[in-house]
Protein backbone atom coordinates (compact mmCIF):
# COMPACT_ATOMS: atom_id res chain seq x y z
CA UNK A 1 0.00 0.00 0.00
CA UNK A 2 3.03 2.43 0.97
CA UNK A 3 4.48 2.18 -2.73
CA UNK A 4 1.11 2.75 -3.83
CA UNK A 5 0.91 5.76 -1.98
CA UNK A 6 4.19 7.16 -3.30
CA UNK A 7 3.40 6.47 -6.65
CA UNK A 8 -0.01 7.50 -6.98
CA UNK A 9 0.75 10.70 -5.19
CA UNK A 10 3.76 11.47 -7.35
CA UNK A 11 1.44 10.73 -10.44
CA UNK A 12 -1.07 12.95 -9.47
CA UNK A 13 1.25 15.59 -8.08
CA UNK A 14 2.44 15.15 -12.00
CA UNK A 15 -1.26 16.13 -12.54
CA UNK A 16 -1.74 19.39 -10.96
CA UNK A 17 2.04 20.66 -11.65
CA UNK A 18 1.00 20.52 -15.24
CA UNK A 19 -1.99 22.47 -14.35
CA UNK A 20 0.34 25.41 -12.91
CA UNK A 21 2.77 24.63 -15.86
CA UNK A 22 -0.72 25.47 -18.41
CA UNK A 23 -1.52 28.73 -15.67
CA UNK A 24 1.85 30.18 -14.98
CA UNK A 25 -0.31 33.10 -13.77
CA UNK A 26 -1.47 31.45 -10.64
CA UNK A 27 1.94 31.88 -9.92
CA UNK A 28 2.29 35.81 -10.78
CA UNK A 29 -1.18 36.51 -9.48
CA UNK A 30 0.21 34.85 -5.75
CA UNK A 31 3.57 36.89 -6.26
CA UNK A 32 2.10 40.31 -7.29
CA UNK A 33 -0.08 41.16 -4.69
CA UNK A 34 2.81 40.78 -1.67
CA UNK A 35 4.96 42.44 -4.49
CA UNK A 36 2.48 45.70 -5.04
CA UNK A 37 2.54 45.87 -1.30
CA UNK A 38 6.22 45.48 -0.27
CA UNK A 39 6.29 48.68 -2.83
CA UNK A 40 4.19 50.46 -1.04
CA UNK A 41 5.68 49.85 2.46
CA UNK A 42 8.99 50.42 1.36
CA UNK A 43 8.74 53.49 -0.67
CA UNK A 44 5.39 55.04 0.96
CA UNK A 45 5.42 54.48 4.69
CA UNK A 46 8.64 52.97 5.11
CA UNK A 47 10.77 56.40 5.53
CA UNK A 48 8.29 56.92 8.12
CA UNK A 49 8.72 54.24 9.90
CA UNK A 50 10.95 53.67 12.84
CA UNK A 51 11.65 49.85 13.52
CA UNK A 52 14.44 50.92 15.67
CA UNK A 53 17.20 48.50 13.88
CA UNK A 54 20.23 50.09 11.57
CA UNK A 55 18.88 46.77 8.30
CA UNK A 56 17.16 48.77 5.75
CA UNK A 57 13.40 48.71 5.67
CA UNK A 58 12.52 46.25 2.60
CA UNK A 59 15.11 43.57 4.75
CA UNK A 60 12.93 44.54 7.64
CA UNK A 61 9.49 43.48 6.26
CA UNK A 62 10.27 40.98 3.75
CA UNK A 63 9.79 38.14 6.02
CA UNK A 64 6.30 39.66 6.45
CA UNK A 65 5.96 39.80 3.17
CA UNK A 66 7.05 35.86 2.46
CA UNK A 67 4.08 35.25 4.79
CA UNK A 68 1.52 36.90 2.74
CA UNK A 69 2.98 35.76 -0.25
CA UNK A 70 2.38 32.09 1.37
CA UNK A 71 -1.24 32.91 2.60
CA UNK A 72 -2.34 33.95 -1.00
CA UNK A 73 -0.85 31.11 -2.97
CA UNK A 74 -2.89 28.76 -0.82
CA UNK A 75 -6.13 30.04 -2.24
CA UNK A 76 -5.05 28.34 -5.11
CA UNK A 77 -5.56 24.80 -3.27
CA UNK A 78 -8.56 25.26 -2.80
CA UNK A 79 -10.20 26.59 -5.34
CA UNK A 80 -8.43 23.85 -7.59
CA UNK A 81 -9.82 20.83 -4.99
CA UNK A 82 -13.53 22.34 -5.66
CA UNK A 83 -12.85 22.29 -9.05
CA UNK A 84 -11.95 18.42 -8.73
CA UNK A 85 -15.01 17.96 -6.17
CA UNK A 86 -17.32 19.71 -8.64
CA UNK A 87 -15.97 18.45 -11.79
CA UNK A 88 -16.33 14.71 -11.23
CA UNK A 89 -12.55 14.09 -11.09
CA UNK A 90 -13.35 13.12 -7.06
CA UNK A 91 -15.41 10.61 -7.97
CA UNK A 92 -13.36 9.16 -10.95
CA UNK A 93 -10.66 8.92 -8.38
CA UNK A 94 -12.28 7.48 -5.34
CA UNK A 95 -13.81 4.88 -7.63
CA UNK A 96 -10.36 3.70 -8.56
CA UNK A 97 -8.32 0.78 -6.90
CA UNK A 98 -5.38 3.81 -5.73
CA UNK A 99 -4.46 5.22 -2.45
CA UNK A 100 -6.90 7.39 -1.44
CA UNK A 101 -5.01 10.25 0.44
CA UNK A 102 -2.70 10.70 -2.64
CA UNK A 103 -5.56 12.58 -4.05
CA UNK A 104 -4.86 15.18 -1.24
CA UNK A 105 -1.05 14.94 -1.07
CA UNK A 106 -1.04 15.20 -5.03
CA UNK A 107 -2.68 18.72 -4.76
CA UNK A 108 -0.76 19.74 -1.26
CA UNK A 109 2.62 18.97 -2.93
CA UNK A 110 2.33 21.33 -6.05
CA UNK A 111 1.02 23.86 -3.49
CA UNK A 112 4.60 23.87 -1.98
CA UNK A 113 6.29 23.39 -5.49
CA UNK A 114 3.91 26.74 -6.52
CA UNK A 115 4.43 28.84 -3.31
CA UNK A 116 8.16 27.73 -3.79
CA UNK A 117 8.38 29.47 -7.02
CA UNK A 118 5.99 32.55 -6.10
CA UNK A 119 9.06 33.20 -3.21
CA UNK A 120 11.74 33.24 -5.44
CA UNK A 121 10.35 35.84 -7.58
CA UNK A 122 9.34 37.52 -4.55
CA UNK A 123 12.79 37.53 -2.94
CA UNK A 124 14.08 38.55 -6.46
CA UNK A 125 12.55 41.88 -6.62
CA UNK A 126 13.22 42.46 -3.16
CA UNK A 127 16.78 42.14 -3.69
CA UNK A 128 15.97 44.78 -6.66
CA UNK A 129 15.09 47.05 -4.16
CA UNK A 130 17.92 47.13 -1.97
CA UNK A 131 17.49 43.66 0.24
CA UNK A 132 21.12 42.28 1.33
CA UNK A 133 21.78 39.24 3.44
CA UNK A 134 24.56 37.84 4.29
CA UNK A 135 23.04 34.62 5.01
CA UNK A 136 25.07 31.48 4.94
CA UNK A 137 23.67 29.05 2.74
CA UNK A 138 22.56 26.67 5.97
CA UNK A 139 20.99 30.01 7.22
CA UNK A 140 19.21 30.08 3.46
CA UNK A 141 17.84 26.16 4.63
CA UNK A 142 16.75 27.11 7.71
CA UNK A 143 14.94 30.09 6.13
CA UNK A 144 13.56 27.28 3.07
CA UNK A 145 12.71 25.08 5.72
CA UNK A 146 10.29 27.36 7.97
CA UNK A 147 8.77 29.05 4.97
CA UNK A 148 8.13 25.36 3.45
CA UNK A 149 6.66 24.10 6.89
CA UNK A 150 3.88 27.08 7.21
CA UNK A 151 3.34 26.29 3.66
CA UNK A 152 2.25 23.00 4.58
CA UNK A 153 0.25 23.87 7.50
CA UNK A 154 -1.55 26.69 5.50
CA UNK A 155 -2.36 24.40 2.75
CA UNK A 156 -3.54 21.50 4.55
CA UNK A 157 -5.93 23.98 6.17
CA UNK A 158 -6.98 25.25 2.60
CA UNK A 159 -7.87 21.78 1.79
CA UNK A 160 -10.93 21.98 4.75
CA UNK A 161 -12.66 24.86 2.43
CA UNK A 162 -11.61 23.15 -0.57
CA UNK A 163 -13.45 20.48 0.34
CA UNK A 164 -16.74 21.99 2.18
CA UNK A 165 -17.43 24.96 0.02
CA UNK A 166 -20.59 25.18 -1.44
CA UNK A 167 -19.10 27.89 -4.02
CA UNK A 168 -15.72 28.73 -5.62
CA UNK A 169 -15.63 31.99 -3.80
CA UNK A 170 -16.41 30.23 -0.72
CA UNK A 171 -13.79 28.10 -1.43
CA UNK A 172 -11.16 30.91 -1.95
CA UNK A 173 -12.02 33.74 0.54
CA UNK A 174 -11.03 31.76 3.38
CA UNK A 175 -7.44 33.16 3.15
CA UNK A 176 -8.11 36.80 3.31
CA UNK A 177 -7.78 36.60 7.45
CA UNK A 178 -4.77 34.90 7.13
CA UNK A 179 -3.00 37.67 4.53
CA UNK A 180 -4.28 40.10 7.19
CA UNK A 181 -2.68 38.06 9.88
CA UNK A 182 0.89 39.45 9.24
CA UNK A 183 -0.48 43.54 9.55
CA UNK A 184 -1.48 42.91 13.55
CA UNK A 185 2.06 41.23 14.00
CA UNK A 186 6.12 42.29 14.24
CA UNK A 187 5.89 42.36 10.22
CA UNK A 188 5.58 46.06 9.38
CA UNK A 189 6.27 47.58 12.34
CA UNK A 190 7.64 46.52 15.80
CA UNK A 191 5.07 45.59 18.60
CA UNK A 192 5.85 47.77 21.53
CA UNK A 193 4.28 50.89 20.09
CA UNK A 194 0.79 49.27 19.36
CA UNK A 195 -2.17 49.39 22.16
CA UNK A 196 -2.17 46.76 24.97
CA UNK A 197 -4.66 44.58 23.75
CA UNK A 198 -3.05 44.52 19.92
CA UNK A 199 0.47 44.48 21.12
CA UNK A 200 -1.03 41.50 23.32
CA UNK A 201 -2.23 39.63 19.79
CA UNK A 202 0.43 40.68 18.24
CA UNK A 203 2.82 38.76 19.97
CA UNK A 204 1.26 36.00 20.74
CA UNK A 205 0.05 34.54 17.22
CA UNK A 206 2.01 32.72 14.93
CA UNK A 207 2.93 35.11 12.45
CA UNK A 208 5.55 37.40 14.88
CA UNK A 209 7.31 34.34 16.08
CA UNK A 210 8.22 33.16 12.08
CA UNK A 211 8.86 36.79 11.21
CA UNK A 212 10.90 37.29 14.02
CA UNK A 213 13.23 33.96 13.16
CA UNK A 214 13.93 35.06 9.58
CA UNK A 215 14.78 38.70 9.73
CA UNK A 216 17.02 37.52 12.76
CA UNK A 217 18.72 35.01 10.45
CA UNK A 218 18.96 37.29 7.67
CA UNK A 219 20.59 39.70 9.60
CA UNK A 220 23.31 36.94 10.68
CA UNK A 221 21.59 37.01 14.32
CA UNK A 222 21.50 34.46 16.77
CA UNK A 223 16.89 33.95 16.49
CA UNK A 224 17.25 32.55 20.12
CA UNK A 225 14.36 31.13 21.30
CA UNK A 226 11.95 32.90 18.35
CA UNK A 227 13.10 29.92 16.37
CA UNK A 228 11.80 26.96 18.49
CA UNK A 229 8.28 28.90 19.06
CA UNK A 230 8.18 29.59 15.62
CA UNK A 231 8.82 25.69 14.56
CA UNK A 232 6.28 24.52 17.67
CA UNK A 233 3.92 27.03 15.84
CA UNK A 234 4.21 25.84 12.16
CA UNK A 235 4.16 21.81 13.51
CA UNK A 236 0.61 22.76 15.89
CA UNK A 237 -0.72 24.41 12.63
CA UNK A 238 0.42 21.48 10.62
CA UNK A 239 -1.16 18.88 12.90
CA UNK A 240 -4.27 20.33 13.43
CA UNK A 241 -4.64 21.38 9.73
CA UNK A 242 -3.99 18.12 9.02
CA UNK A 243 -6.29 16.79 11.25
CA UNK A 244 -9.51 18.83 10.63
CA UNK A 245 -8.66 17.93 6.17
CA UNK A 246 -8.75 14.20 6.20
CA UNK A 247 -11.76 14.23 8.92
CA UNK A 248 -13.39 16.92 6.32
CA UNK A 249 -12.09 14.15 3.33
CA UNK A 250 -13.45 11.48 5.54
CA UNK A 251 -17.05 12.94 5.90
CA UNK A 252 -16.91 14.03 2.17
CA UNK A 253 -15.62 10.31 1.05
CA UNK A 254 -16.53 7.78 3.70
CA UNK B 1 -25.14 -23.93 -12.87
CA UNK B 2 -25.24 -19.80 -12.87
CA UNK B 3 -21.44 -18.48 -12.66
CA UNK B 4 -21.55 -15.28 -9.70
CA UNK B 5 -24.03 -12.53 -11.25
CA UNK B 6 -21.43 -9.39 -12.02
CA UNK B 7 -23.87 -7.45 -9.95
CA UNK B 8 -25.89 -8.35 -7.05
CA UNK B 9 -28.12 -6.22 -4.61
CA UNK B 10 -30.46 -7.39 -2.08
CA UNK B 11 -32.51 -5.35 0.44
CA UNK B 12 -30.22 -1.93 -0.39
CA UNK B 13 -31.79 0.89 1.39
CA UNK B 14 -30.15 4.98 1.90
CA UNK B 15 -31.98 8.25 3.21
CA UNK B 16 -30.31 11.51 3.75
CA UNK B 17 -31.90 12.93 6.86
CA UNK B 18 -36.10 11.98 6.03
CA UNK B 19 -35.67 11.77 2.50
CA UNK B 20 -35.89 7.87 1.83
CA UNK B 21 -34.08 7.44 -1.78
CA UNK B 22 -33.60 3.88 -1.97
CA UNK B 23 -36.18 1.89 0.43
CA UNK B 24 -34.91 -1.95 -0.48
CA UNK B 25 -33.68 -1.98 -3.87
CA UNK B 26 -32.89 -5.93 -5.04
CA UNK B 27 -30.81 -6.71 -8.16
CA UNK B 28 -29.15 -9.02 -10.34
CA UNK B 29 -27.43 -8.61 -13.40
CA UNK B 30 -25.81 -11.35 -15.37
CA UNK B 31 -21.94 -11.49 -16.54
CA UNK B 32 -21.41 -9.49 -19.88
CA UNK B 33 -25.05 -7.79 -20.04
CA UNK B 34 -25.99 -4.88 -20.56
CA UNK B 35 -28.23 -3.83 -17.66
CA UNK B 36 -30.74 -0.23 -17.89
CA UNK B 37 -31.81 1.02 -14.64
CA UNK B 38 -34.75 3.42 -15.88
CA UNK B 39 -35.66 5.93 -13.64
CA UNK B 40 -37.09 9.72 -14.04
CA UNK B 41 -34.72 12.64 -12.05
CA UNK B 42 -34.51 11.94 -8.64
CA UNK B 43 -35.26 8.32 -8.57
CA UNK B 44 -31.94 7.42 -6.97
CA UNK B 45 -30.45 5.81 -9.74
CA UNK B 46 -27.30 7.94 -9.43
CA UNK B 47 -27.37 7.16 -6.13
CA UNK B 48 -27.43 3.71 -6.24
CA UNK B 49 -24.50 3.89 -8.42
CA UNK B 50 -22.45 5.58 -5.82
CA UNK B 51 -23.01 3.00 -3.48
CA UNK B 52 -21.77 -0.04 -5.97
CA UNK B 53 -18.57 2.20 -6.89
CA UNK B 54 -17.91 2.68 -3.18
CA UNK B 55 -18.55 6.62 -3.17
CA UNK B 56 -21.77 6.20 -0.86
CA UNK B 57 -22.30 3.92 2.05
CA UNK B 58 -25.24 2.13 1.99
CA UNK B 59 -27.59 2.13 5.35
CA UNK B 60 -28.75 -1.29 4.98
CA UNK B 61 -28.71 -4.22 2.23
CA UNK B 62 -25.74 -6.04 0.79
CA UNK B 63 -24.21 -5.14 -2.88
CA UNK B 64 -21.62 -7.39 -4.03
CA UNK B 65 -19.37 -6.17 -7.50
CA UNK B 66 -17.75 -8.73 -9.54
CA UNK B 67 -18.37 -11.36 -6.48
CA UNK B 68 -16.59 -8.35 -3.85
CA UNK B 69 -18.51 -6.71 -0.96
CA UNK B 70 -18.94 -3.16 -1.43
CA UNK B 71 -19.03 -2.68 2.16
CA UNK B 72 -15.79 -4.77 2.98
CA UNK B 73 -13.73 -5.08 0.05
CA UNK B 74 -14.42 -1.91 -1.65
CA UNK B 75 -10.65 -1.66 -2.51
CA UNK B 76 -11.13 -4.96 -4.42
CA UNK B 77 -14.42 -3.79 -5.68
CA UNK B 78 -12.51 -0.58 -7.18
CA UNK B 79 -10.02 -2.79 -8.96
CA UNK B 80 -13.04 -4.28 -10.91
CA UNK B 81 -14.91 -1.59 -12.11
CA UNK B 82 -14.77 1.70 -13.36
CA UNK B 83 -17.47 5.12 -13.06
CA UNK B 84 -18.60 7.48 -16.05
CA UNK B 85 -20.55 10.14 -13.69
CA UNK B 86 -23.35 11.81 -14.86
CA UNK B 87 -20.92 14.78 -15.79
CA UNK B 88 -18.03 13.96 -17.94
CA UNK B 89 -15.51 13.41 -15.39
CA UNK B 90 -12.49 14.66 -16.95
CA UNK B 91 -9.90 17.10 -16.82
CA UNK B 92 -10.27 20.09 -18.67
CA UNK B 93 -6.65 21.49 -18.28
CA UNK B 94 -5.40 17.97 -19.75
CA UNK B 95 -5.31 17.11 -23.55
CA UNK B 96 -7.43 13.76 -24.16
CA UNK B 97 -4.51 11.93 -24.77
CA UNK B 98 -3.28 13.72 -21.15
CA UNK B 99 -6.23 12.47 -19.46
CA UNK B 100 -5.97 8.79 -20.57
CA UNK B 101 -2.64 8.66 -19.72
CA UNK B 102 -3.35 9.80 -16.48
CA UNK B 103 -5.76 6.86 -15.83
CA UNK B 104 -3.40 4.49 -17.44
CA UNK B 105 -0.78 5.19 -14.80
CA UNK B 106 -2.67 5.02 -11.94
CA UNK B 107 -4.14 1.88 -13.32
CA UNK B 108 -0.03 0.89 -13.30
CA UNK B 109 -0.63 -0.30 -17.00
CA UNK B 110 2.65 -0.60 -19.19
CA UNK B 111 2.57 1.43 -22.25
CA UNK B 112 0.46 4.08 -20.84
CA UNK B 113 0.95 5.68 -24.32
CA UNK B 114 0.48 3.24 -27.03
CA UNK B 115 -2.78 2.67 -24.93
CA UNK B 116 -3.64 6.33 -25.03
CA UNK B 117 -3.21 6.44 -29.01
CA UNK B 118 -5.43 3.23 -29.35
CA UNK B 119 -8.14 4.46 -27.69
CA UNK B 120 -7.96 7.74 -29.33
CA UNK B 121 -8.20 6.19 -33.05
CA UNK B 122 -11.12 3.90 -30.98
CA UNK B 123 -13.07 6.62 -30.35
CA UNK B 124 -12.34 9.05 -33.91
CA UNK B 125 -10.78 11.66 -31.27
CA UNK B 126 -6.63 11.16 -32.85
CA UNK B 127 -6.98 14.76 -34.23
CA UNK B 128 -8.14 16.32 -31.22
CA UNK B 129 -5.66 14.10 -28.99
CA UNK B 130 -3.12 16.78 -28.29
CA UNK B 131 -5.78 19.67 -27.73
CA UNK B 132 -7.15 20.54 -24.47
CA UNK B 133 -10.46 18.96 -23.58
CA UNK B 134 -11.91 21.92 -22.91
CA UNK B 135 -12.00 22.98 -26.13
CA UNK B 136 -14.35 19.92 -26.53
CA UNK B 137 -18.22 19.47 -28.12
CA UNK B 138 -20.31 17.99 -25.27
CA UNK B 139 -20.29 14.63 -27.23
CA UNK B 140 -16.25 14.28 -27.33
CA UNK B 141 -15.95 14.73 -23.87
CA UNK B 142 -18.68 11.85 -23.79
CA UNK B 143 -16.21 9.76 -25.18
CA UNK B 144 -12.40 10.44 -23.62
CA UNK B 145 -14.60 10.24 -20.48
CA UNK B 146 -16.32 6.48 -21.51
CA UNK B 147 -12.93 5.69 -23.15
CA UNK B 148 -11.29 6.90 -19.63
CA UNK B 149 -13.70 4.22 -18.04
CA UNK B 150 -12.12 1.25 -20.36
CA UNK B 151 -8.79 1.32 -19.79
CA UNK B 152 -7.41 -1.87 -18.05
CA UNK B 153 -10.19 -3.95 -18.59
CA UNK B 154 -12.38 -3.40 -15.77
CA UNK B 155 -15.03 -6.23 -16.11
CA UNK B 156 -17.80 -3.96 -14.70
CA UNK B 157 -18.51 -0.85 -16.38
CA UNK B 158 -21.01 2.10 -15.07
CA UNK B 159 -22.42 4.79 -16.90
CA UNK B 160 -24.55 7.24 -15.11
CA UNK B 161 -26.71 8.63 -17.83
CA UNK B 162 -24.05 8.31 -20.51
CA UNK B 163 -26.24 10.48 -22.93
CA UNK B 164 -27.95 13.20 -20.78
CA UNK B 165 -27.45 16.39 -22.28
CA UNK B 166 -25.87 15.46 -25.65
CA UNK B 167 -27.47 16.09 -28.99
CA UNK B 168 -28.32 13.20 -31.45
CA UNK B 169 -25.93 12.63 -32.93
CA UNK B 170 -23.41 12.44 -30.32
CA UNK B 171 -26.17 10.27 -28.57
CA UNK B 172 -25.86 7.77 -31.07
CA UNK B 173 -22.04 7.48 -30.79
CA UNK B 174 -22.09 7.02 -27.74
CA UNK B 175 -24.93 3.87 -28.09
CA UNK B 176 -22.29 2.96 -30.48
CA UNK B 177 -19.51 2.75 -28.34
CA UNK B 178 -21.58 1.13 -25.57
CA UNK B 179 -23.13 -1.75 -27.81
CA UNK B 180 -19.17 -2.67 -28.56
CA UNK B 181 -18.27 -2.58 -25.14
CA UNK B 182 -20.82 -5.45 -24.49
CA UNK B 183 -19.87 -7.41 -27.49
CA UNK B 184 -16.27 -7.17 -25.56
CA UNK B 185 -17.83 -9.15 -22.78
CA UNK B 186 -17.61 -6.28 -20.58
CA UNK B 187 -20.47 -5.84 -18.29
CA UNK B 188 -22.02 -2.83 -18.20
CA UNK B 189 -24.69 -1.30 -16.26
CA UNK B 190 -25.89 2.27 -17.17
CA UNK B 191 -28.82 4.49 -15.90
CA UNK B 192 -31.11 6.22 -17.87
CA UNK B 193 -34.02 8.74 -18.20
CA UNK B 194 -34.81 7.57 -21.65
CA UNK B 195 -37.02 4.73 -22.59
CA UNK B 196 -35.65 4.74 -26.10
CA UNK B 197 -32.03 4.67 -24.53
CA UNK B 198 -33.27 1.53 -22.57
CA UNK B 199 -34.85 -0.13 -25.52
CA UNK B 200 -31.91 0.00 -27.55
CA UNK B 201 -29.06 -0.84 -25.47
CA UNK B 202 -30.31 -3.09 -22.67
CA UNK B 203 -30.35 -6.92 -22.82
CA UNK B 204 -32.52 -6.26 -19.48
CA UNK B 205 -34.16 -3.50 -18.16
CA UNK B 206 -35.12 -2.59 -14.44
CA UNK B 207 -37.49 0.37 -13.41
CA UNK B 208 -37.08 2.25 -10.02
CA UNK B 209 -39.82 4.14 -8.62
CA UNK B 210 -40.05 5.23 -5.22
CA UNK B 211 -36.85 3.46 -4.28
CA UNK B 212 -37.62 0.32 -5.34
CA UNK B 213 -37.67 -1.56 -8.37
CA UNK B 214 -41.07 -2.13 -9.46
CA UNK B 215 -40.41 -4.24 -12.55
CA UNK B 216 -37.20 -6.08 -13.82
CA UNK B 217 -36.62 -8.03 -17.16
CA UNK B 218 -35.99 -8.28 -20.83
CA UNK B 219 -37.76 -5.70 -22.96
CA UNK B 220 -40.12 -8.55 -24.16
CA UNK B 221 -41.17 -9.61 -20.56
CA UNK B 222 -41.60 -5.70 -19.55
CA UNK B 223 -43.98 -5.64 -22.66
CA UNK B 224 -45.84 -9.05 -21.55
CA UNK B 225 -46.50 -7.35 -18.20
CA UNK B 226 -49.07 -5.08 -20.05
CA UNK B 227 -52.30 -6.06 -21.81
CA UNK B 228 -51.69 -8.21 -24.96
CA UNK B 229 -50.73 -6.61 -28.34
CA UNK B 230 -53.24 -5.62 -30.70
CA UNK B 231 -52.67 -4.52 -33.93
CA UNK B 232 -53.82 -0.82 -35.26
CA UNK B 233 -52.64 1.09 -37.77
CA UNK B 234 -51.34 4.38 -36.78
CA UNK B 235 -49.43 6.75 -39.58
CA UNK B 236 -46.90 7.31 -37.88
CA UNK B 237 -45.38 11.04 -38.18
CA UNK B 238 -41.23 11.36 -38.06
CA UNK B 239 -39.90 12.46 -35.61
CA UNK B 240 -38.07 15.77 -35.16
CA UNK B 241 -35.28 13.40 -34.30
CA UNK B 242 -35.47 11.50 -36.70
CA UNK B 243 -36.24 14.50 -39.49
CA UNK B 244 -32.69 16.13 -37.91
CA UNK B 245 -30.75 13.22 -38.40
CA UNK B 246 -32.28 12.61 -41.85
CA UNK B 247 -30.94 15.89 -43.03
CA UNK B 248 -27.84 16.21 -40.92
CA UNK B 249 -27.06 12.90 -43.28
CA UNK B 250 -26.24 11.29 -39.32
CA UNK B 251 -28.99 8.96 -40.29
CA UNK B 252 -28.67 5.34 -38.33
CA UNK B 253 -29.75 1.95 -38.91
CA UNK B 254 -30.64 1.87 -35.08
CA UNK B 255 -33.70 4.62 -35.63
CA UNK B 256 -36.17 3.20 -36.79
CA UNK B 257 -37.49 5.02 -40.38
CA UNK B 258 -40.70 4.92 -42.24
CA UNK B 259 -43.94 6.44 -42.37
CA UNK B 260 -46.46 3.98 -41.64
CA UNK B 261 -45.57 1.61 -39.47
CA UNK B 262 -47.91 -1.30 -38.06
CA UNK B 263 -47.39 -0.21 -34.16
CA UNK B 264 -48.03 -2.81 -30.70
CA UNK B 265 -49.49 -1.23 -28.17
Amino acid sequence: MTTRFFGDTAILTGRSLRHIGRSPDTIVTTAITPIAMMLMFVYVFGGAIDTGSHESYVSYQLPGILLITIASGIAYTAYRLFQDKNGGMFDRFQSMPIARSAVLWGHVLTSLVANMISLVVVVLVALLMGFRTGASVLDWLAVIGILALFTLALTWLAVVPGLTAGTVEGASAFSYPLIFLPFLSSAFVPTDTMPGPVQAFAEHQPVTSIVDTIRAIFAGQDPGNDVWIALAWCVGLLVVAYVLATAAYRRKFA
Amino acid sequence: MNPTPAIQIAGLTKSYGDVHVLEGVDLTVEKGSIFALLGSNGAGKTTAVKILTTLLKADDGTATVNGFDVRTQAQDVRGSISLTGQFAAVDEILTGRENLILIAKLLRQKNPGAIADDLLARFSLTEAGNRKVATYSGGMRRRIDIAMSLIGNPPVIFLDEPTTGLDPEARIEVWQAVKELAEGGTTVLLTTQYLEEAEQLADRIAILHGGRIIANGTLAELKALFPPAKKEYVEKQPSLEEIFLAITGKSNSTVPAGNTTVKES
